[in-house]
């Protein structure tokens, strides 16, 4: 990669990290936690997925890292960073592997980090106060997981097929 | 969208209808007590057919007040900072009172 569009690159990612944070800072605006202190709708996944579809996993990981732990710092308490940690791990693995199947589009691996994110969610809370019953809230979250994917996927999926045509085919 | 995604979506939200029934189904009407725990371990256990009400304290010296009446439990005042608990309402057998600043869990159990 020449030393232009390298730098490009970085560019680019500098932006969408502070859009990563911003996005952060709305979760952190909404009320959503359905009883469960510190659970998060999941809306910063559109800048993870654009950035999966424009750039490669490394900055997309990056980018994803930085953001979980600046929205710790500034919006977040102990609590809430688990929550946003567990869910941001597992939901990143789970679009990297709906994306490299090539079976989905951005929608469906958007739905799938949307899914994934909540369940890991409603697992750490599990274990954080160590009371099993509060699996009964996963349906509501598989719900509400996978119209946020949703949602966060028809919102990118302009921009991936405006600026990586070719990367929605792979 | 293709074909894949949509077969995506509505497989999960399937699973949860399905899920969502079942726990519903196999819960209704069964909770008699309400069960209070502060870090996972239980203090005090209260017979919803017997009104009470009880300061109860969490992590760190956090109260918590719990309401008995009417047959239904919900925490009417707290000491944590966003009241999350205070707004969650009344429990039921599908939904558990948490007030995680204190670590306080309100369930409804069998006995």
């Amino acid at each position: 990669m020449n030393q232009q569009s390298q730098t490009q690159k970085i560019a680019f990612c500098g932006i969408m990290t502070s859009f990563a944070i911003v996005l952060g800072y709305l979760e952190h605006l909404i009320p959503f936690s359905v009883g469960i202190y510190g659970i998060k709708l999941g809306l910063a996944n559109l800048a993870i997925l654009t950035l999966l579809y424009l750039t490669d996993i490394k900055s997309a990981l990056t980018v994803h890292t930085i953001r979980i732990v600046t929205c710790g710092i500034l919006f977040g308490n102990a609590v809430a960073f688990i929550y946003s940690a567990t869910g941001g791990i597992f939901s990143f693995v789970s679009m990297i592997l709906l994306k490299k199947s090539g079976r989905f589009s951005p929608l469906g691996v958007s739905i799938g980090g949307g899914i994934t994110h909540n369940i890991a969610q409603l697992t750490a809370a599990i274990l954080l106060v160590s009371e099993l019953r509060i699996v009964v809230y996963l349906p509501i979250l598989l719900i509400t997981g996978s119209l946020a994917g949703l949602l966060v996927g028809v919102c990118s999926l302009p921009v991936i097929k405006q600026l990586a045509p070719q990367n929605d085919k792979k | 969208m293709k074909r894949n995604d949509l077969i995506l979506l509505l497989s999960v939200l399937l699973i949860a209808c399905a899920l969502l029934i079942t726990f519903y189904t196999v819960l209704s009407g069964t909770g008699e007590s309400a069960v209070i725990t502060v870090d996972g371990e239980e203090i005090l256990r209260l017979k919803l057919n017997e009104d009470t009400v009880v300061q109860i304290e969490g992590y760190q010296g956090g109260t918590n007040t719990i309401v008995v009446s009417d047959g239904k439990v919900s925490i009417q005042e707290a000491s944590c900072p966003d009241l999350i608990c205070v707004h969650t309402g009344e429990a039921n057998e599908m939904k558990s009172i948490v007030c995680a600043p204190n670590r306080v869990v309100v369930r409804i159990e069998k006995k």
